[in-house]
């Protein structure tokens, strides 16, 4: 048996590298959000519905990874 | 002392009777054995589309001046649709999209609200075909509106030469452009939606199942309370998927009135 040997699913690991990006872009989407609001109450409207478009958008990404990870990992 | 502390032992020498939920948890069996295409996924594809049918005729034919509530629902839906899908996005011509556009809302809609109704409890598009489908469709749509627009080559000049662009770039923008515009938008319009629903109705299987095998099968007592508690968690689940469902749905609406839109745009 060869020392130093690590089993397990190569495919959920993809996935945590796959979440950084969408995790920070939502992060950036919604503190743009924030900001805009707390200079322009009047303008949330309109801004909550671009962002969360642009939510689903990015969170595409991490939804793909995990999904994709269950179809090439296998659990 | 030791039996105190066996019921602290970690999970790992009581869940060998218990089989995650994976990839096999969605094969579903045909419904009829002679018709092995007719399984549980056609058959809500088919209700649901007998639903929207009915609902939207309704809508369609009584029209009073001043709406009861059933009409009041129908024209909610309508206007939803039409102005902040259709008309911000697509602009002046947009009635010749506003059908397209309400079926594929309503259709998705439906769909996926099935994840969570109590008798079906199964999203349609978690199976890869139904959102492939529907995103071949889209691409066939917004392509078509462009070549009908621009010609074959103006359209695809159009497509992936955005103006302004100096010419020593166009060997690099050109292909990346064709790539992006042309073969991974309906890639990801799918995938999207169909990783969405997969991974909601994973997460949900994951506490209920998860739940039930520590509440049922494990003999510890701070087992038998994790169990109760991924049980009542799994409600918030429920409610986190109606909302996901609901966003992809209109997600999926609004991203094919932006591909049509972008597709249709004059020139400046």
């Amino acid at each position: 048996m060869t020392p130093m040997e690590l089993t397990g699913s190569l495919g959920i690991v993809g996935y945590g590298l796959g979440a950084i990006g969408p995790g920070i872009g939502v992060g950036l989407i919604f503190a743009s959000v924030i900001q805009g609001t707390a200079r322009q109450p009047e303008a949330r409207g309109a801004m909550m519905g671009t962002a969360w478009i642009g939510f689903a958008v990015t969170e595409a990404l991490a939804i793909i990874g995990i999904a994709l990870a269950f179809v090439f990992g296998g659990l | 002392m030791s039996a105190f502390l066996s019921g602290l032992v970690p999970l790992e020498t009581e869940t060998e009777g218990f089989e995650a939920p994976g990839v096999h948890s969605f094969d579903v069996p045909p419904l009829f054995e002679s018709v092995p295409w007719f399984d549980k996924y056609m058959l809500q594809a088919i209700i649901s589309v007998i639903l929207i049918l009915a609902f939207w005729l309704i809508m369609a034919r009584k029209n009073a001046m001043v709406p009861s509530k059933g009409q009041y629902i129908g024209e909610t839906a309508y206007f939803f649709v039409r102005n902040t899908i259709a008309r911000d996005m697509i602009g002046h011509d947009f009635r010749r999209y506003l059908p397209l556009l309400i079926a594929l809302f309503s259709f998705v809609l439906v769909n996926n609200i099935f994840g969570v109704f109590p008798l079906s409890l199964l999203p349609t598009p978690s199976h890869v075909g139904w959102p492939y489908g529907l995103a071949i469709m889209v691409w066939v749509i917004y392509n078509g509106v462009g070549i009908a627009t621009h010609g074959p080559f103006g359209y695809l000049r159009h497509a992936t030469l955005p103006s302004g662009v100096p010419a020593f770039m166009w060997p690099l923008i050109i292909p990346l452009e064709f790539v992006s515009n042309i073969i991974v938008r309906p890639i990801t319009l799918s995938l999207r939606l169909f990783a969405n629903m997969f991974a909601g109705h994973l997460l949900v299987l994951v506490f209920v199942l998860g739940g039930e095998y520590l509440l049922l099968h494990s003999e510890s007592i701070i087992n038998k309370t994790a169990g109760v508690v991924a049980l009542i968690f799994s409600m918030a689940i429920f409610g986190l998927e109606i909302f996901v469902q609901s966003l992809q749905a209109f997600i999926f609406t609004v991203l094919t009135a932006q591909y049509i839109s972008s597709a249709a745009a004059e020139e400046h």
